[in-house]
């Protein structure tokens, strides 16, 4: 039964529970029983709320019982990055210097989450303040990826990533600035989606590159990732950058999960997959071969703008992580430094104890990026560079309904591989990162397996505010795969 | 050698709203400490800032009566610097697109004309908290103040004198006050100055400028004015002795030691300035167009100098009746309307700045808060100029109308104020006195030196008799007939 | 083309964003980042003649509140992360640095 209950995706497992064909006790004690066994290898939670979670699984459950009406998550375990602030639990940002921060509030997300009945198992682990893609620079040591424990999960969201593909939970949230979804997802072999710009309310994200950043869901199902945008998505006052309903109608995304779409033109950037390793460009000729089959129409794209997305996106998100993470001082809140003796120690030691080596590299990148003398030629340009970039995808977009592309240039790396070339690991965001600057949404969907056992993912991008119609083109794939929702091989569940 | 100061002032207003700039937290002075704060004003990790309408409507009226073009695009900028009252070590600003740009502010000059100093820029802006100092052994923070809403305004190096500098920011004060955007008070740091000061000197046939000194921080109008004093000597020293001259690398900051009435280097930061201004990507641009612009518009007053200007010249009052109704805007609104229902200008002045502003200042409110109608002012100065009432009465009813908002003839009648205007009751009256003080009477009629203070005395007599609701002017004439025989 | 950065420079900038750096530190930075700016640089190649620097991707503008007190944090909250306090105030330190703030 356990194995069977933990085979399930949210959507699955939430009709479950409401038809009381299973508990969600069961639920979320199989969870817990997986973390229990697995977190130690994988190190894919930080925090795990355990008697929290069983208490309101068995509210869920009693309230079903009584006939109560209760939200589309009832009962389902979901993982929240620790990058999401939750009154209960330290949100720790995977920083020595937020180790014991509790917020006094609740992200969003997280409400939107618990009004839909969810119980929230645990905070998950992640590169510290999201800057890197393999949640190594965790301060808390890196997650391990389930389908081989010498890999790395990917990152910054493989805490998350890791969790759902090792039957932790069911569902879990990340946050993608420049591929922090959906390359995890792809490592880990879950479907990750980064939504559009604007869509999900970043109140109570604690902020990388806040002109990039957004929440969204990692789950075993292009469905589960509708179920879970439903639930986390819309406007939000208490975020300025949230786009009101004027411009994103409410939609209920799983409605027409299902519906064929006539007419269907994928596109291919030419040249985009050269650098790529050849089990991904298969997996993409694969993928084409699954659209071809249904009738789809395949274009070929120039976007040649392109080339210059990683420089452009590694200059915005530093300088803006510059000033985000400004804060981080040791006055007020964080980690101070017990050998400062003035003020000014406070700042400079409690940051150069409290920070680690990638977050005050992309701290000093970002300052040298604003500061006087380098403005023009980095910031600046750099904004210009965005809005060209901008503007050939949308003009890409424009002549397709999605754009196909790799997630990574490889599959899971292992651990320590990267960590001596910061900017080679810079150079594999390639593929996620143009999503990130031009603000639309982007779906990694995994498709197979390489020849060492090891997920592969292929990503798909649409205009903006399009996750209606890309989810449903991602189903396409996920139907044509016949993949989805496999178990790692090392783990039995 | 000839000197002229130049001054260009910075000045920082607190707008009055409920509400913080970016956040609900109200804005309330000497709360204790820590009390009006939330997740987003501490710059909590994931708190995010909603801008305050209210303060942008604030800034617009205010950028609007400084004469500026008013942005029809604008935008956030971060402005990047560590300081323990300042909780996310940037500050939410306006950098290259202000909210207001190129006006000017209007000041009474030395000579009583209109000067005009022009306005560089006006923009919104998030103030800090605060630090306390305990003695040096450590600092303490609070930070209710942070996330005020401040504006932000810097004039033209157009300043020639410091008293030209206190009087543009007592004009300032004035002005913010009559837009209702600024509570404007001294005492609770709702205005601090920063001018820049420097020196144009002619010498030999040579001008020199020396270097530009800014002021820190100060938060009087006298500091303002002494500080500027100071520098301009002070400067004139340096100058004789170092002949030092402006460059583009040299301005220095200096701090007002109140204490000692003297202007103090401070302390120079390692590297030069570099607040790393971009645009804050957590709020989106504010696009003002014009009904938005139109709605500000109808609010616009008529402003307190041109008014006093105009309260001079229309009306004959004095520049100083003039100013004093023109300090109050409620005041200056009630005046104006009770002239127009038909209240002669100088009895209405009067009745104003000797009853109106008293009680109003007695409450600690507005005159127009005394809830005094026009009408009713007016009907009261037109009684006192008929002779219904005499002045003195005036005040009496002046008051009783405040106390319980009668009308002024009905509250005559009552208080039994209304000057005999019946001269058969006038005659008696003078009948009895003259009978009485038949020694008053011959010493009047006399041509002796007591002539006149024995008429005087007889005026009085009458005068008490009529618990003085007769018009002396009147009983005089009366009298002077009677004794002349006439 | 000369280094983007050097030591001087990296200590510079770390000093601007209050981070203390090590020698060793310093001498690591100032390789990497002279890499990585070079690379960073590359984008100075690309013609944006009459394009518009994009600080957002957003189509929207003028989010406003309306003007009412909202419930905050009451002093315990406030503090309740506050590595050191006095009473319901922040404590630090002396800032010996006073009256260089802006
Ligand atoms: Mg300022
Ligand atoms: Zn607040």
């Amino acid at each position: 039964m356990l194995d069977a209950i933990l085979q399930m995706d949210c959507l699955a497992l939430a009709e479950a529970i409401r038809t009381r064909q299973v508990s969600s006790l069961e639920a979320t004690s199989a969870c817990l029983e997986a973390i229990d066994k697995y977190n130690q290898k994988i190190g894919a939670f930080l925090t795990v709320f355990q008697q929290q979670a069983l208490d309101q699984a068995r509210d869920v459950d009693r309230r079903i019982q009584a006939g109560d009406k209760v939200g589309p998550l009832a009962g389902v375990p979901i993982a929240v990055k620790d990058n999401i602030c939750t009154t209960f639990g330290p949100t720790t940002c995977g920083s020595k210097i937020l180790a014991n921060f509790r917020s006094p509030c609740n992200a969003t997300v997280v409400e939107r989450l618990m009004r839909a009945d969810a119980i929230i198992i645990g905070k998950t682990n992640m590169d510290e303040f999201a800057m890197g893609s393999t949640t190594e620079n965790s301060a808390f040591g890196p997650t391990h990826n389930p389908w081989d424990l010498g890999r790395v999960a990917g990152g910054s969201s493989g805490g998350s990533a890791a969790a759902v593909a090792a039957r932790m939970c069911f569902g879990a949230l990340g946050s993608d600035t420049g591929g922090s979804i959906r390359q995890p997802a792809a490592f880990c072999g879950v479907v990750g989606l980064k939504p559009t710009y604007g869509r999900v309310s970043r109140f109570g994200l604690v902020a990388y590159g806040s002109s990039l950043d957004q929440i969204g869901p990692l789950a075993r199902s292009v469905r589960d990732c509708a179920l879970l945008l439903n639930v986390i998505g819309g406007h939000d006052p208490k975020d300025s950058t949230s786009v009101p309903p004027e411009i994103v109608p409410d939609e209920d995304l799983l409605a027409r999960l299902d519906q064929p779409i006539d007419g269907l033109r994928i596109g291919l950037v030419k040249g985009a997959t050269e650098g790529a390793d050849l089990p991904i460009r298969q997996a993409i000729g694969r993928a084409v071969d699954t659209y071809r089959a249904m009738g789809a129409e395949v274009v070929e794209l120039e976007i040649p703008a392109l080339d210059y997305s990683v420089a452009t996106y590694y200059i915005i998100a530093t300088a803006e992580a510059s000033s985000n993470l400004a804060r981080y001082d040791g006055v007020h809140y964080g980690y101070r430094s017990p050998a400062a003796r003035d003020c000014m120690e406070v700042y400079t030691r409690s940051r150069a104890e409290g920070l680690g080596k990638e977050v005050k590299r992309r701290i000093m990148l970002g300052t040298y990026a604003l500061s006087s003398g380098y403005y023009d030629a980095y910031y600046l340009k750099a904004l210009k560079v965005r809005n060209l970039i901008r503007q050939q995808i949308f003009a890409a977009l424009g002549q397709c309904d999605s754009i196909l592309m790799p997630v990574a240039p490889t599959t899971a790396f292992s651990l320590g591989q990267m960590a001596a070339d910061p900017l080679k690991m810079y150079l594999a965001d390639v593929y996620t990162i143009p999503a990130n600057l031009a603000g639309i949404p982007a779906i990694s969907i995994p498709v197979g397996l390489d020849g060492a056992g090891l997920p592969v993912g292929v990503q798909l991008l649409g205009p903006a505010f399009s996750e209606g119609r890309l989810l449903r083109i991602a189903r396409i794939l996920e139907k044509g795969a016949h993949w989805t929702c496999q178990v790692p091989a090392g783990l039995t569940v | 050698m000839k000197v002229q100061v130049v001054v260009g002032l910075e000045i920082h207003v607190q707008l009055s709203t409920q509400t913080k700039l970016f956040c609900g937290c109200p804005v309330r002075f000497a709360a204790p400490p820590n009390s009006l704060v939330c997740p987003v004003c501490l710059g909590l990790p994931g708190a995010l800032p909603v801008l305050n309408k209210k303060a942008v409507d604030y800034a617009i009226l205010a950028a609007m009566a400084l004469n500026c073009q008013i942005a029809s695009f604008t935008k956030w900028d971060r402005k990047g610097y560590y300081y323990p009252d300042l909780p996310k070590n940037y500050q939410i600003s306006q950098y290259d697109l202000p909210l207001g740009k190129a006006g000017f502010i209007e000041v009474q000059g030395d000579d009583g004309g209109i000067k005009q100093v022009r306005i560089r820029r006006v923009h919104l802006e998030e103030d800090a908290g605060k630090n306390l100092h305990a003695g040096g052994a450590y600092s303490c923070v609070d930070l209710n103040r942070a996330g005020t809403p401040l504006l932000e305004i810097v004039t033209e190096p157009d300043i020639t004198s410091a008293a030209q500098a206190r009087a543009l920011a007592v004009e300032l004060q004035r002005i913010v006050r009559y837009l209702g955007v600024s509570e404007a008070d001294m005492q609770k740091g709702h205005m601090r100055f920063e001018p820049n000061v420097n020196l144009r000197i002619e010498t030999d046939g040579q001008a020199f400028r020396t270097p530009i000194v800014e002021i820190k921080n100060l938060n009087s109008f006298r500091a303002l004015e002494a500080s500027i004093r100071y520098e301009a000597d002070r400067q004139v020293q340096e100058f004789l002795e170092s002949g030092q001259v402006m460059t583009s690398g040299n301005k220095t900051t200096r701090g007002w030691d109140d204490v000692r009435q003297v202007t103090v280097l401070q302390r120079q930061k390692e590297e030069a300035e570099d607040y790393r201004y971009f645009p804050d990507p957590d709020l989106v641009p504010v696009v003002i167009n014009t009904s938005w612009l139109d709605q500000i518009k109808a609010l616009l007053p008529e402003l307190p100098l041109r008014r006093q200007i105009r309260f001079v010249q229309q009306y004959g009052l004095s520049e100083y009746d003039a100013g004093v109704l023109t300090s109050d805007r409620s005041c200056a609104d009630l005046f104006d309307k009770a002239v127009e229902a038909g209240g002669r200008p100088k009895r209405v002045c009067n009745l104003l700045t000797q009853v109106g502003l008293r009680v109003a200042n007695e409450r600690g409110c507005s005159v127009g808060d005394l809830g005094l109608s026009p009408v009713n002012l007016a009907t009261l100065a037109s009684m006192i100029e008929e002779g219904k009432v005499n002045a003195t009465s005036g005040v009496r009813i002046l008051e009783q109308m405040i106390a319980t908002g009668q009308d002024p003839m009905t509250l005559a009648r009552s208080m039994d104020l209304l000057q005999i205007a019946d001269s058969s009751r006038l005659e008696s009256i003078i009948d009895q006195v003259l009978s009485m003080q038949q020694k008053a009477v011959q010493e009047a009629c006399s041509e002796g030196k007591k002539a006149q203070k024995a008429f005087n005395f007889l005026v009085g007599q009458v005068m008490q008799a009529t618990k003085g609701q007769a018009n002396p002017t009147v009983i005089a004439e009366m009298i002077r007939k009677r004794l002349g025989g006439a | 083309m000369d280094n983007l950065i050097d030591k001087a420079l990296v200590r510079k900038v770390a000093s601007l964003a209050r981070l203390e750096l090590s020698e060793q530190e310093v001498k690591e930075f100032t390789g990497q980042l002279c890499a990585i700016l070079e690379y960073f640089h590359k984008i100075n190649l690309l013609d944006t003649e009459g394009i518009e620097p994009l600080a957002h991707c957003l189509p929207i503008t003028n989010r406003l509140r309306e003007d009412q007190i909202q419930p905050g944090l009451d002093p315990g909250q406030a503090l309740k992360n506050a590595p050191d306090r006095d009473g319901d105030l922040f404590k630090v330190p002396p800032i010996l640095e006073e009256g260089l703030g802006p």
